[in-house]
């Protein structure tokens, strides 16, 4: 026993070794880029869908040879849709993953929290879909490739007052996310400006079971619409409850409402209610088409709006690589090299390149970002009506 | 006023979810003088394996909702939450009965703790939607008050089985017994009184209501998921403390009293105070009358 112990275990040794270096050899060849996001927990599909936007990009691209000969890697973190899990996941990608860029969040609550430590770390982050305008203000790294809250209460404003010639409106907002927060500030704000009045403002938290007292109150101040600038659980929820009680008024909502369970939850309460979504997926426009059906193909699902801007996210990150390979080979190198001061300068350069992106054209439309490192875009209306989905107009910015 | 009237009808249905839940703390207690605080993840618990019951059944797929079947549904989940309190009270509080009260206590906590992470591990962190056990409908109480059938079978459903409950402890040998050990267990062992079975039952009715309270949840409020029972167990045990801890018509006024203030906070003042409330009223209690609505004042030999 002895013996073959001593003659193996050199021969272990070496083939350990053997095993750690082509390991190595082999990463090196890859662009480590991480990706958190909510993978389960209360905003589930916002992570998955996000994922799968993510996954199908880059995979594609790896399948057609890469950038520069290199592949990108996405790792991928679960926040839980939290936001300290969302920090503690970034911080664990950058320091100890070592990743180059990151990609995420959905909820601006959650961008929020990840961004500064992107920010301190020199590090690019795109978020594909928080409109916080807080996000991008963290820092310079920090990006989107989505239209901001201000822009969004805007149209949804003009929509229910010049589309839908409703006077009276009512607000419900959860008092808990920065989202909504903001989004029902932006939104009242500019209806009031085009003359409408808001009758009631109340709010409720994420993860609260039960909206009727604040429904009650809402529907004692008769209201034309209500707005609920919330996540789609809870959306669900509050429009059950609010049928329940006999209010009947329909409900308009923001890109939060984005979810293939929306309607699973609410069953029939939100037919009559529109909503705004990033992208219509009966577009003509044969990007989008490719890659709806791309998306169907290997998801077996129809990509939401939060699926294509995650989509849209891999591609300007990606292109911002590859104009890096073309005009910098030694600072590409960086990028897939040990953590040094060159990669430090690599992923500067990486940035900026990012801040340069202009008419890169994706599937939620030509994506340009402006001096505030925001993506200036058109929004999509989207009607409910006997528990689906239809078009209803485009708003230009 | 018809707004008054709305937020009183949806109080008492959400109370009576308080109350069914403060029933199983209040019988602990009276018991064992120990907090169970894991009761609100046993309601948890009772809330999926509702769920679970009625999705094996085929609810909304390949049967009918129907009050039948939300009966079965119902007494499945009490069912499998019994041998759960049973379960909790054998391996848990069992071996620590004879150390100090603490020792029971950070017990509880601990048993509450794994519940919670066993619930994310087991059912996923993902909120699930229970299954309309019951087609929903809405019923005109008076001008402008509307409540749901789902919301009179919790009311219904909460009366029925707290007058069980009630006739249960004063009717029968085993209520008698139980209220025996509470008056004093060893006593009550020197007449001859199992003891250990009497609490073994006590704990499985007790998470038997708090599964029925989890069920009637998932019914008027679909949204279940395994954090669930953080909150409804912390204003079960004010309801409890608030009706006199140890009594169970207390609890019921308690669980009541918890969810008409709840509506009426949310309703007048602000849904920021929604869950500041219960601990408002846990403080008053405790400062102008610590024995509760219902309960008697013991002095307490130091």
């Amino acid at each position: 026993m002895v013996r073959i112990g001593r003659i193996l275990s050199p021969a272990v040794f070496t083939l350990a070794v053997f095993l750690l270096f082509t390991g190595c050899a082999k990463r090196e060849a890859e662009i480590k880029v991480g990706e958190y996001g909510s993978l389960t927990g209360s905003t589930a599909t916002f992570g998955i869908s996000s994922k799968n936007g993510i996954e199908l990009f880059v995979d594609n691209l790896n399948a057609s040879g890469g950038i520069g000969g290199k592949k990108v890697h996405v790792l991928v973190e679960d926040d839980q849709s939290r936001p300290e899990e969302a920090a503690t996941a970034v911080n664990k990608l950058i320091a100890q993953d070592g990743v180059v860029a990151v990609l995420g969040e959905v909820a601006s609550s959650r961008s929020l929290a990840a961004a500064p430590i992107c920010q301190n770390a020199g590090v690019p982050m795109i978020s594909p879909s928080s409109t916080n305008p807080k996000v991008t203000e963290i820092g310079d790294h920090i990006f989107r490739v989505c239209y901001i809250d201000p822009f969004q209460g805007m149209v949804i404003a003009k929509f229910a007052r010049n589309t839908l010639h409703f006077s009276k409106g009512a607000v419900f907002r959860d008092n808990k996310n920065d989202y909504s927060v903001g989004l029902a500030n932006y939104f009242t704000e500019s209806f009031k400006g085009m003359g409408g009045t808001i009758v009631a403002d109340e709010s409720y938290s994420e993860g609260d079971q039960d909206f009727k007292a604040q429904l009650t109150n809402i529907k004692g101040k008769k209201p034309e619409f209500i707005f609920v600038p919330g996540y789609y659980t809870e959306v669900g929820l509050i429009a059950r409850q609010a049928r329940e009680l006999g209010l009947t008024v329909p409900m308009l909502g923001g890109d939060g409402w984005v979810s293939d369970r929306l309607l699973e939850i609410a069953q029939d309460a939100l037919n009559g209610s529109y909503f705004v979504n990033h992208y219509y997926e009966g577009d003509p426009n044969p990007i989008v088409q490719s890659f709806v059906q791309s998306y169907r193909k290997r998801y077996n699902a129809t990509p939401d709006g939060l699926a294509a801007l995650a989509y849209d996210a891999a591609g300007v990150l990606t292109n911002a690589m590859r104009q890096l390979s073309t005009q910098d080979a030694n600072a590409f190198e960086a990028l897939s090299g040990p953590p040094n001061a060159d990669q430090k300068a690599a992923r500067t350069r990486l940035t900026t390149l990012i801040a340069a992106t202009k008419d890169f054209p994706g599937v939620t439309g030509r994506i340009s970002l402006d001096e505030h490192r925001n993506a200036v875009k058109p929004a999509v209306f989207l009607g409910i009506e006997k528990r689906s989905y239809k078009f209803v107009a485009t708003v230009e910015p | 006023m018809q707004e008054f009237f709305q937020q009183l009808a949806n109080g008492v249905a959400w109370g009576s979810i308080y109350a069914l839940i403060a029933l199983g703390y209040t019988m602990v207690y009276g018991t064992l003088r120990l907090i169970n605080f894991a009761h609100g993840d046993v309601y948890m618990v009772g809330a999926f394996a509702a769920y679970f019951l009625a999705r094996a059944l085929g609810v909304g797929t390949v049967t009918e909702a129907s009050p039948l079947l939300a009966a079965v549904v119902l007494l499945g989940s009490m069912a499998i939450c019994a041998l759960l309190g049973i379960l909790i009270e054998l391996l848990a509080y069992r071996p620590v009965r004879r150390s100090s009260r603490l020792t029971a206590l950070i017990t509880a906590i601990g048993v509450s703790l794994f519940l919670e992470n066993f619930g994310i591990r087991v059912f996923g962190a993902d909120p699930k939607f229970f299954p309309q056990v019951i087609a929903p409908r809405t019923i005109t109480l008076a001008e402008g008050v509307l409540v749901t059938n789902h919301q009179i079978t919790v009311v219904v459903v909460s009366i029925v089985l707290m007058v069980a409950l009630t006739l249960f402890i004063k009717r029968t040998r085993t209520g008698k017994a139980m209220r025996a050990v509470a008056f004093h267990r060893d006593a009550a062992s020197l007449m001859g009184i199992p003891v250990d079975r009497i609490i073994t039952i006590t704990f499985a009715i007790g998470s038997a209501l708090a599964a029925a309270a989890g069920f009637l949840v998932g019914l008027t409020n679909p949204k279940i998921e395994p954090l669930m029972g953080i909150m409804p167990g912390i204003k079960a045990f004010v309801a409890a403390v608030l009706g006199g801890i140890g009594s169970v018509p207390g609890a019921m006024i308690g669980g009541l009293l918890m969810g008409i203030s709840e509506y009426l906070v949310v309703g007048y003042i602000s849904s920021t105070y929604r869950d500041a409330i219960a601990f408002v009223i846990l403080i008053a209690v405790l400062l102008i009358r610590p024995a509760g609505l219902l309960g008697r004042n013991v002095a307490e030999k130091v």
